[in-house]
This record gives structure tokens, sequence and C-alpha cells, in this order.
């Protein structure tokens, strides 16, 4: 099977007034990154499997399974991110500014809906419209 | 389209319409009558039922003689598996959270 599919990325960037090495740390400590973003096993050595963990929600078992891709410290560190069909990988990427540091977040890897809605039908897509009545209730 | 995306979530919200849409998923294309028989529900019942999954456009239709028959549309659930506008903002929200944790390590 040939796969030919483009993928799609998601760029979120934002200025933080902030050292780089700060945030290089909230973004390298285990329990740092659980504090904003999930609990993990997380460690900055490439090569290492660790998984994202919060609470299983209806639509969401709330486990991600990552690797680590690279740790080039104070600047770049990705990992892998697999969640409910989706593979994609995250990089982070830290520039020093005159008031802080320039924070990169890219997550690509995304199919293209099309693709992505056949996975979910075959994925158990029921699981994941399981908290549906309350979205559909609050629309009336 | 937004109204689109609330045709959809109506027309899943439901568990009778779920059961029928998953049905013809999973067994290709079947008759109004072949339905019925399995829906638990009458013929007006699972005809208004596949109405609104049409307007969702889950749902493709053809006659055949005086017989219709029914077939999933699964690409019409794309707005519910949009990760990159559920990552968007779950990041977004993380952002929020990993900017709140820089203020407190200041401290």
């Amino acid at each position: 099977m040939t796969n030919t599919t483009a993928t799609r990325t998601l760029v979120i960037e934002r200025e933080m007034p902030h050292p780089q090495e700060k945030i290089w740390r909230a973004l390298t400590q285990s329990s740092l990154i659980e504090e904003w973003l999930m609990k993990n096993d997380f460690q900055p050595a490439a090569g290492h499997r660790f998984s994202f963990r919060a609470t299983p929600v209806p639509n969401w078992d709330g486990v991600v399974n990552c690797e680590v891709l690279l740790v080039d410290p104070i600047s770049r560190l990705s990992y892998s991110w697999g969640s409910m069909g989706l593979e994609s990988v995250v990089a982070w990427t830290l520039t020093p500014t005159n008031g802080g540091t320039h924070v990169r977040m890219e997550q690509s890897g995304f199919q293209s809906e099309q693709d992505a809605s056949y996975k979910g039908a075959s994925y158990g897509w029921q699981k994941f419209i399981g908290g549906l009545e309350s979205v559909a209730g609050r629309l009336d | 389209m937004q109204a689109d995306a609330d045709n959809l979530f109506r027309a899943l919200a439901d568990p009778t319409r779920r059961a029928i849409f998953e049905r013809l998923a999973r067994d290709g294309e079947l008759t109004v009558h072949a339905l019925t028989e399995r829906a638990g529900v009458s013929q007006p019942m699972v005809s208004k039922h596949l109405a609104s999954l049409k307007r969702a456009r889950l749902v493709h239709h053809r006659r055949d003689g005086r017989e219709t028959h029914y077939q999933a549309q699964p690409q019409a659930l794309a707005p519910l598996v949009d990760w990159m506008s559920l990552y968007g903002a779950f990041w977004r929200d993380r952002f929020d959270q990993l900017e709140n944790l820089l203020e407190r390590m200041d401290k």
C-alpha cells in the first residue's frame, strides 16, 4: 500500500517573558511537565519511550504514547505523539529574544480530514461521540 | 460549516439513530424493511431517523422500484475527528498553563 497522503501541521507560537533556560526546564522536567501538560514518565534522552496520562473521559482513554526523538538543550525538543489513531510528532523550538523567549510548538502528521474520518469510523467513532448527547443538548 | 456540524451532532445524539448508522456502516447497503426488522421501532420511526441521518449527510439513498436502499457515508463524520482543531484548542490551553507555571517558578 502506498502512502502518499499529504499531512497537515499545527503551529502554535508565543512570546514568553521568561529566560530560555527556565522554559527548557518546564518542558523537560517530568514533575514540571505534569504541572502544565499531563502526568508523564518523560526523560530527556533520545529513544526514551514514555507516556502522557490524563484522566480518561468518555471519548478519550487519556493515554498518549510517545518516544523522545530529539533533545538539543536548551533549544530543541521533539517527541512522537500517538493517541487514538493519531500518529504525530510534537516539536518544540525555543529562541531567545530581547524580552524573553519565543516558544514554538509544531505538531505534524495530521492526515487529511477525509482519511481521519475513515480512520475515526473504523477506529471506534462511537466511543468518540459518547459525550455527544450533552453537546447536542447545548445546541438547542 | 456550523449548520452541518449541528445536524451531525443532533443526528448522532440519538441512540437509535446511532444504531441504524452503525448497522449501515457495518453491513453495507440495506433497505428500510431490513433496517426495521432489527431496529426495535416502527417503520415510520425508522424512516424519520433515516431522514435525520440524511440531513446530516450520514446516509445516502437510492430508489429501486418500491424499495429504498440506504448506505452509510462515513466521511460525513469528518468534523468529529478533526484532530487539528481539537489539538489547536488543547495546546492553546496548555500554553496558558505553561505560562502560569513559569510565573510561579519565579517565586
